[in-house]
């Protein structure tokens, strides 16, 4: 694929976001293209978060602007980008724990079905969201037989793997991967690089990841953030060449 | 799927415990609507009267219950729906008595079929109104907005000379409505019984329906629900209305059957009341709020005719009720959230 003259599906420009006298975010430009896996990197403290947070519509940005399918979204709200397609998922999982894993993805068909001003008619035994749900909860490999399982008992892993898929039934446009890896254990990790790979090509994606070893099998393209700056930006081989990513990784390991 | 056999089970078992509890229901309904008959045959016929004045607050607390259980809103000023709905009633009646309309333009009324859609709409607008404002808070301002919204309606009520003021309104006669005699303790409770079994029905179906799932996904995770692209003012302001509905014919039946109105109905320590009444008896149940409110009541009685000071020995049952069964009387009882 010619990821030189895709379109941009995601675009951030120049965006600045100031805490005090800390600037968390110091004039990003970055753009994740049709049918690319774009990931972001960085040291912790980097600004990941707080740019993640603009994306999604969580944080105003003090100066520049995102641009979502050639539409100026900086002012929406997080559930209007959502509608438009601009899904993300969670680093810590942002699951409804008192319910099903079923339940959870069959309220996010729902609200991708329009509004919910429905006031009768039983929604767990709806076959128009449960279908759907089972369908996306098999997709990425979810054991079948938990799905009726209440979620605040699933394992870390499988909540991983739940929180995914509830971004997947917004019918994302685009999907924003905060940390998907984060706390999962070798196999686990390997299962959700699988999962990925198999969504590569036909979501975009923005990852946002520390997993080295995902980053390069996955991505077409990296950035990489130190200190709320995009240090460099371009294809693995030659950020892995990078001397300034390098310094910037090596200085935290030193440190 | 090839191996469906444990969701299978678990549907089965889910069935199986379904009809048990529809007979449970249907027993305690049976027994709830021979209580009149049970207590005059018994030689204690004011047991009618505080059964439906318990049946009154079981509507008021299972409309609470909808926002505060299911929804996650505290709001300490439910009070002031009950107080507004009863009020509505009294003023009908005090213009339908007077002979004059309400500013002129409303008739006065004493027919319930008028009165209780009346209180209904009135606490439905007030909801509307004071939720719209509250609810652009949440957490400790929310609670604190909704206990100043409440207080508001409460000392504009004690203001209200020209329907009492603080000496409250008397409704020298329960409304009138087809085939029924009101006057009637019986009937007064039968006809309250029958608005709470028809009000926690329509609840229980907004809970499981769509719009049901969506407050319970406010309730877990507000962030979540905005990350699958769901606005939750819209939907926390429709329940608090449903739920300030409620309250008013809550509070109509109350005054109908107390036949007084005053500004009492609407103090802090009512909305207290309801908020206990929803805590003990289970949170995000259906049958939680009757049980608490009953508990309550109950207790406020047999207490208060033991000693003059009965809250101090209410005070400390209700926190070790709160603290040993999290989940309240529903959960002693074997049920849980969203069962029951």
């Amino acid at each position: 694929m010619d990821a030189a003259v895709a379109e941009p599906v995601l675009e951030a420009r120049g965006l600045i976001k100031r805490f005090g006298g800390l600037t968390a975010t110091d004039d990003v430009t970055l753009d994740v293209r049709a049918g690319e896996l774009h990931a972001l990197i960085g040291p912790n403290g980097a600004g990941k978060t707080t740019l993640i947070g603009q994306l999604t519509g969580e944080l105003r940005p003090d100066a520049g602007q995102v641009i979502f399918r050639g539409e100026d979204i900086t002012r929406l709200s997080t559930a209007a980008r959502v509608k438009r397609g601009l899904v993300r998922s969670f680093q810590i999982v942002q699951l409804l724990d008192d319910d099903s894993a079923l339940a959870n993805v069959a309220l996010a068909v729902q609200a991708r079905l329009g509004h919910s001003f429905r006031f009768f008619r039983r929604a767990s035994t709806d076959d128009a969201l449960t279908g759907p749900a089972r369908r996306i909860l098999a997709e990425v490999g979810f054991d079948a037989a938990r799905v009726e399982l209440r979620t605040g008992d699933l394992s870390h892993g499988e909540r991983k793997v739940l929180e995914l898929a509830v971004a997947l039934a917004a019918e994302p446009q685009l999907l924003l991967l905060d940390e998907p890896m984060a706390g999962l254990g070798p196999s686990e990790s390997l299962r959700m690089t699988e999962t990925l790979r198999a969504l590569k090509g036909r979501i975009p994606i923005l990852l946002i990841e520390h997993d080295m070893d995902a980053v390069f099998a996955l991505a077409d393209r990296i950035s990489v953030l130190v200190y709320g700056r995009v240090i460099a930006s371009g294809e693995p081989a030659a950020i892995r060449a990078d001397p300034a990513v390098q310094e910037a990784y090596l200085a935290e390991e030193a440190g | 799927m090839a191996d469906t056999s444990l969701p299978e089970a678990m549907a089965d078992a889910a069935r199986t415990r379904g009809w048990r509890d529809r007979a449970i229901l249907l027993v305690m309904f049976a027994a709830a609507a021979a209580l009149p008959l049970i207590a005059d045959a018994a030689g204690f016929p004011a047991t009618t009267g505080i059964a439906t004045q318990i049946a009154c607050l079981a509507i008021a607390a299972a409309s609470l219950n909808l926002i505060l259980g299911h929804g996650g809103m505290v709001s300490f000023g439910h009070a002031a729906y009950f107080g507004l709905g009863g009020y509505a009633v009294g003023i009908l009646w005090e213009h339908f008595r007077l002979g004059e309309p309400i500013f002129g333009l409303i008739p006065g009324s004493n027919q319930l079929l008028v009165t209780l859609p009346a209180a209904m709409l009135v606490a439905g607008l007030a909801a509307l109104v004071i939720g719209a404002l509250s609810l652009r808070t949440s957490g400790i301002s929310f609670i604190m907005i909704t206990l100043a919204f409440a207080q508001m309606v409460f000392f504009l009520f004690v203001g209200l000379k020209q329907y009492g003021g603080d000496d409250g309104l008397v409704v020298r006669r329960r409304n009138l409505v087809p085939g029924l005699d009101l006057r009637e303790p019986a009937q007064m409770y039968w006809l309250c019984l029958g608005l709470l079994a028809l009000w926690l029905w329509v609840l229980h179906r907004i809970v499981r329906s769509r719009f049901g799932r969506v407050l319970e996904g406010i309730r877990q995770s507000e962030r979540r629900m905005a990350a699958i692209g769901i606005a939750t003012y819209r939907y926390k302001l429709v329940a608090f209305v449903i739920s300030g509905v409620g309250c008013g014919l809550a509070g109509a039946l109350m005054v109908n059957y107390l036949r007084f109105a005053s500004p009492e109905m609407m103090s802090w320590q009512r909305s207290g009341e309801l908020m206990l009444m929803v805590i003990l008896g289970g949170l995000g149940t259906t049958l939680g709020p009757v049980l608490g409110a009953g508990a309550l009541v109950g207790l406020e009685y047999t207490l208060g005719g033991i000693t003059e000071h009965w809250q101090f020995i209410l005070g400390p049952i209700l926190v070790l009720i709160v603290l040993f069964a999290r989940g309240g009387l529903m959960s002693l009882l074997g049920y849980g959230r969203g069962r029951g």
